[in-house]
This record gives C-alpha cells, sequence and structure tokens, in this order.
C-alpha cells in the first residue's frame, strides 16, 4: 500500500501545486514577486545609462536626438492606457458583460501599438542622425534601456492578443479574469517604468548630456 | 478593510489617479521645456514630480494601501526599492569617483 497515492487526499491525487495556484491572492503575489525583479533588472540597465551620459565619443547626443513632441505623445498613450486597462479591471471585478470588458481591452491594445508605433517611428528619425547602438557608449546604453521597456510593452500587447482569444473561446472563466488581472498589474508597472525613462533618459540625458 | 468598492467608486478611483497622473507629467514637461534649458537644478523637480506620481499610481492604479491585511505588496515593494537604491545609487556613486579619479569628464 502506497500512502501518497491514497484517494482519498485531494492534494495527492494531482499536482500538489495546483491548490496553491487556486488562491486568486497568491496567484497576483507571486505575480508582484515577479514584476520586483523586473523592476530590479530595469534599475540595473538605468544605473548604466545614468553613467553612460556625456560618453557619447562625439556623436549625436542627447540634445540632437530627442523630440519632446513625441515622447509627450508616447506619455500620455502610455498613460491612457494605463487607464482604460483599469476601467477593463472594474469591468471585471464588478462582472459586467464581456462585450463592455473586450471593448475597453482593445482600447487598451490599439494604444499600446500607437505608442509602440510612436517609439520605433523616434527610433527611425534618430538612426537617420546617425544615433545608432553602435556609435557611441551613451546610444548603446539608451538602445539597452528604452527599448527593452518596448520589448516590455511588445508582450504586453500580444498577451492581450491571446486573452482575447481565450475570451472567445473559453469565455470569461475564473483562469482568464486572474489572466487578466496579472496583465493588468503587468500593465500598470510599464507605466511606472515609462515615468523612470522620461524623468531620467529624457530630462535628465537633456539637461547633462 | 471596509467592504468593497462600488462600481462607481471603483472608477472614480482609476479616473482620479490619472488626472492626477496627467497633471504631474504635464507639469514635469512644462518645468523641463521652460527652465530646463539654464538650470540644471530643474531635475530635482522632476524628481520630485517623478516620485509624485509614482505614489499616485501606486496608491489609484495597483491599490496598495498600508491597511494591515495586504501589506505584504508594500513590504515587498519597500525592499525591492532597497534593492534598487542600494544598485543605482551605488553604481553612480563608485563610477563617478572613478570618473574623477581617472580625470575624465562624466
Amino acid at each position: 500500500m502506497n500512502p501518497i497515492s491514497s484517494p482519498k487526499n485531494p492534494l495527492s491525487a494531482s499536482n500538489p501545486h495546483e491548490a496553491i495556484h487556486r488562491d486568486p491572492d497568491m496567484v497576483i503575489f507571486g505575480f508582484w514577486v515577479f514584476m520586483m525583479s523586473d523592476l530590479i533588472f530595469f534599475g540595473v540597465v538605468f544605473a548604466i545609462y545614468i553613467t553612460m551620459v556625456g560618453a557619447t565619443a562625439g556623436g549625436p547626443g542627447p540634445k540632437e536626438l530627442f523630440d519632446f513632441g513625441s515622447l509627450f505623445a508616447q506619455t500620455m498613450f502610455l498613460l491612457t492606457s494605463s487607464l482604460t486597462v483599469g476601467i477593463a479591471t472594474v469591468m471585471v471585478k464588478h462582472e459586467r458583460s464581456r462585450a463592455s470588458f473586450l471593448f475597453w481591452v482593445v482600447i487598451t491594445l490599439l494604444l499600446g501599438m500607437g505608442f509602440l508605433g510612436l517609439e520605433l517611428y523616434d527610433f527611425s528619425v534618430m538612426a537617420e542622425k546617425g544615433g545608432v547602438p553602435q556609435r557611441s557608449g551613451y546610444l548603446s546604453a539608451f538602445f539597452g534601456l528604452v527599448p527593452l521597456h518596448g520589448l516590455h510593452v511588445t508582450f504586453g500587447c500580444l498577451w492581450m492578443i491571446v486573452l482575447i482569444v481565450q475570451v472567445f473561446t473559453m469565455g470569461l472563466c475564473d483562469v482568464v479574469k486572474l489572466r487578466f488581472l496579472r496583465l493588468a498589474l503587468f500593465w500598470h508597472f510599464l507605466d511606472l517604468i515609462w515615468i523612470g525613462i522620461f524623468s531620467v533618459v529624457y530630462f535628465g540625458g537633456w539637461v547633462y548630456g | 478593510m471596509a467592504k468593497e468598492p462600488t462600481f462607481a467608486q471603483h472608477l472614480r478611483l482609476y479616473i482620479t489617479g490619472y488626472i492626477l497622473s496627467v497633471v504631474l507629467t504635464l507639469a514635469a514637461f512644462a518645468a523641463v521645456l521652460t527652465i530646463g534649458r539654464e538650470h540644471k537644478s530643474v531635475l530635482l523637480l522632476v524628481a520630485l514630480l517623478g516620485v509624485a506620481q509614482l505614489a499616485v499610481q501606486l496608491k489609484y492604479f495597483l491599490n496598495v494601501t498600508t491597511q494591515r491585511d495586504r501589506r505584504d505588496n508594500l513590504a515587498l515593494i519597500l525592499f525591492s526599492s532597497l534593492i534598487l537604491l542600494i544598485i543605482v545609487l551605488g553604481t553612480v556613486w563608485i563610477m563617478g569617483n572613478l570618473a574623477v579619479r581617472m580625470h575624465t569628464t562624466m
């Protein structure tokens, strides 16, 4: 007789981790732990950027490369998308219709893609002015940090597309809701990182570079 | 903790956070674009506005509170912030010191 395979114990019947994964608070807290480790990673790249301000090696610096009009538009896109994902969260928590939830998710997705489009356009303008990553230590640091955030936004957009498909195939069930709540946290977190980017990378670089 | 907020209260929370964030963002952009050309000290103002916006978004968007039964998140954030400060300030301190000693400008 093997006591572990006893059918009376619900935990031993399948994966013992399942019980933990069913506690929503635990799942959300676990995601917070991931986000904070990501924050440390961003912090290291920020530190590199700060030490590299001024290391332009004769190449173009912040004063030639930055476009504050586009930066402002990007900031507003991201900030507004943080509001719309918040409204979608309210729709989920108060169990409003699936259509109203999807509407706000789609708006968030479009704003996120608009942000990415503007950012890529900015990078192409910078490249035309000679601001490419291999030009100087400063530009390497810049392109190590800002597109890292852009990559996070890209994965957030992918996540939203997958989530929309899941809402259609699985319905707005508890698992999908919990996945959406984590996505919303992730999206708000990207907005927090962006505050650091426009304050340190753009403003700091522009004033000190 | 009190009972869960209603639909309207919940919605108002996010909209309040959004309005405060927009105001703080506009203030930071206005400060840099108007007085940023001459005064490097404008970055101190930008830093204060940035920290204020972080606090606003943590409170209104991420719902981080100091309430006793939800303090795990806050403890995690404060600990991560401590590590972050050690990494960033430590790097800037050491590398800045190195630049001075090597007679390179930063």
